[in-house]
């Protein structure tokens, strides 16, 4: 188990209070200037030795995402845009942030801004989270009080500004160009890429998007230096992580712990074990809903990284872990599941707004047990025609726990969905072309 | 996307109260000159907020001359995003997750606890109640699971008797207290704390 010293988020259960006081006692904001004196080169350079990969799902190197801003300021201004719309089923770390350590994504936001030249920074918070946003802006509003921000932000000679923005209740906006569509007023839909947003961002300007607990951890990070940060975890996934246990566990909750710690243990140690026992496990959901579950066999061993979790074909995405066991159908849950990616599709690419609505329709007859036997793998092709052929990630997200389903639980699936077809298969009709014209045809 | 109703009766005039306009302006200055058109789902929320939880076609119209930007482009963005209501809802909106994790912690528990206080369907205000709820997605509070949203306040540890008792509360017009309903603190673990426990006796 972590040790408690070694924890960024120590008031993550709001035992101690999230005012500006009691965030110093904590040692937020005490040598804020000095970090920032020592120059851009050199914060982004121990962000990279550091290791520290972002929090928000896709974990991709934070220290080389900020290189890529350009490295002074051209005729476009920089901004910091930081993605707090938290929508993944499972996952609700940021939401503690927000709430509990808004000083820790303050100064993360200075420091950050400072590093890739922005002068102003965005927080978009999902439109349900108001009151937590209005905590933060309480923490703002404190921070402008004492000239942490503002111009000449907290000494450093840096001006910054921090605006938050809401969100309305649409998952895609935690894609990070469709946050930036929404962000300038419009419909949430992604963006091709390239260009990428370090480049072409918000209103054409180069735009740095990071995660919260992302952010959050930078000021702790250099404070206590990167070989402090990176000396935790396995090489290439290291540091500490706010994992959310939820589901069939006695105690469900959040809990920072350390990269790459088993998962059975995170469960037994911190949630007070699966309802039922270990044995009564059925599978886990490691990341959030998209990404592929585990069943039991794996979940004995497997270890809570982002390369471990690789390994298996799922991914750590954002720590949400989601327990289901024995007493649970577990046909259901993904159908509920894929009933979220039919609600939340942004309806732009074709494969993912019909796609995500086919996958829902199956496994909702195939819970039931009306689909037909052919139907089973008919379920895996269109997973397979929804992945890649997307704009976003969203294709893979709504994909990927449909085809884990699949790839662990088939057995299970079929013994359920047992009959033969309608259309038999001597009669070789392929099913993808539309039965009239076949009528023609034979006719 | 959502399919959303458009309600058929609409008013004919919608302004901002004069405070909302103050609120207005001060929101469009946090965006760079020209882009005012960011700021149009903050003020659809103020519209939203003045006018009894939804926004008619009326303040779409008037949002789009505020903001120097066209109609269409004010009703793509009111159409396209779950949380802005297009037809009249209860004065206390109820939102019930029933996403996977919620699902299995029993949250179509919850449901029939509406279906039983409120009414039969998602979305139906009846006469003399000041209140609706809709099944949604996802409300990122998932360790806490079930739970619901009442207006901005989140109702967590719930059960179908906790939410029939707070229901209650609601129809009787009281304001009951949001947060958990097993009496924990927040999303620690209930039992058997083991993490950060000289901050939690200090």
């Amino acid at each position: 188990m972590l040790r408690d010293e070694d924890r960024i988020f120590k008031n993550l259960y709001n035992d101690i209070g999230s005012d500006l006081n009691s965030a110093k006692k904590r040692g937020d904001w005490s040598n804020t200037k000095e970090l920032c004196a020592k120059g851009r080169e050199w914060i982004i350079s121990e962000i990279k030795s550091s290791e520290l990969r972002g929090r928000g799902g896709a974990g991709f190197p934070t220290g080389l995402k900020w290189s890529f801003a350009p490295k002074e300021i051209g005729s476009r201004p920089h901004y910091l845009v930081i993605n707090a719309d938290e929508s993944e089923p499972g996952t609700c770390k940021d939401r503690d942030i927000l709430r509990f350590e808004p000083h820790k994504l303050i100064e993360g936001c200075l420091i950050s801004s400072y590093a890739v030249n922005a002068h102003k920074c965005y927080i978009y918070i999902r439109g349900e989270y108001f009151i937590e946003g209005q905590k933060l802006q309480k923490a703002i509003d404190e921070a402008y009080k004492n000239n942490f921000l503002g111009k000449d932000a907290c000494g450093t000679g840096w001006d910054l500004d921090i605006y938050i923005h809401y969100g309305a209740g649409a998952y895609i906006c935690g894609e990070e160009t469709a946050l930036l569509e929404s962000l300038e007023g419009k419909k949430g839909q992604p963006r091709l890429k390239p260009p990428f947003p370090a480049l072409i961002g918000l209103y054409g300007c180069p735009t740095i998007i990071n995660n919260v607990e992302t952010i959050a951890v930078v000021p702790s990070i250099l404070r206590r230096g990167a070989k402090w940060f990176a000396a935790l975890g396995n090489p290439k996934n290291t540091g500490t992580k706010i994992y959310c246990i939820s589901g069939n566990v006695n105690s469900p909750c959040n809990v920072e712990e350390e990269m790459g710690i088993p998962l059975k243990d995170l469960i037994e140690t911190h949630a007070g074990g699966v309802i039922g026992g270990w044995e009564n496990l059925k599978a886990v959901i490691p990341g959030g809903s998209s990404m592929p579950l585990l069943p039991k066999r794996i979940c004995d061993t497997i270890k809570m990284d982002f390369d471990s979790l690789i390994a298996e074909k799922s991914g750590l995405g954002t720590a949400g872990i989601i327990v289901i066991n024995n007493d649970q159908d577990i046909i259901k849950c993904m159908s509920r599941i894929a009933r979220f990616y039919k609600h939340e599709s942004c309806g732009q690419c074709t494969p993912c707004r019909e796609g995500s609505g086919w996958m829902w329709r199956m496994l909702e007859r195939m819970a039931k047990g009306e689909a037909s036997r052919d139907e089973v793998n008919m379920l895996m092709d269109v997973t397979k025609q929804i992945e890649g052929h997307t704009i976003c990630a969203f294709g893979e997200g709504s994909a990927w726990p449909v085809q884990g389903l699949l790839r662990h639980f088939k057995k299970e699936v079929e013994k359920r969905n047992n009959f033969n077809p309608l259309v038999n298969r001597n009669k070789n009709i392929p099913y993808l072309v539309d039965q009239h014209l076949l009528e023609k045809k034979n006719a | 996307m959502t399919i959303k109703k458009i309600c058929k009766e609409q008013p004919e005039h919608f302004e901002l109260t004069e405070k909302n306009i103050e609120k207005a302006k001060k929101i469009i200055t946090n965006y760079p000159e020209g882009k005012q058109q960011s700021a149009v789902m903050a003020l659809l929320y103020l519209a939203q907020s003045q006018n009894e939880n939804w926004i008619p076609l009326a303040a779409m119209k008037y949002i789009g001359k505020f903001l120097n930007i066209p109609y269409i482009k004010v009703y793509e963005v009111a159409t396209f995003y779950s949380m802005y209501n297009l037809s009249p809802v209860g004065k206390n909106f109820i939102q019930v997750c029933t996403t996977t994790p919620c699902m299995i912690r029993g949250a179509y528990k919850i449901v029939d606890a509406c279906k039983e206080k409120i009414s039969n369907n998602e979305n139906e205000l009846l006469e003399g109640k000041n209140c609706s709820w809709v099944e949604v997605e996802c409300l990122g509070a998932c360790v806490n699971g079930p739970m619901m949203q009442i207006n901005n306040d989140y109702f967590e540890d719930l059960d179908k008797e906790k939410t029939l008792k707070i229901l209650d509360q609601i129809l009787k017009g009281n304001s009951p207290k949001p947060g958990s309903y097993r009496g924990r603190t927040n999303s620690e673990p209930e039992k058997n704390r083991k993490t950060l426990l000289d901050t939690k006796n200090a």
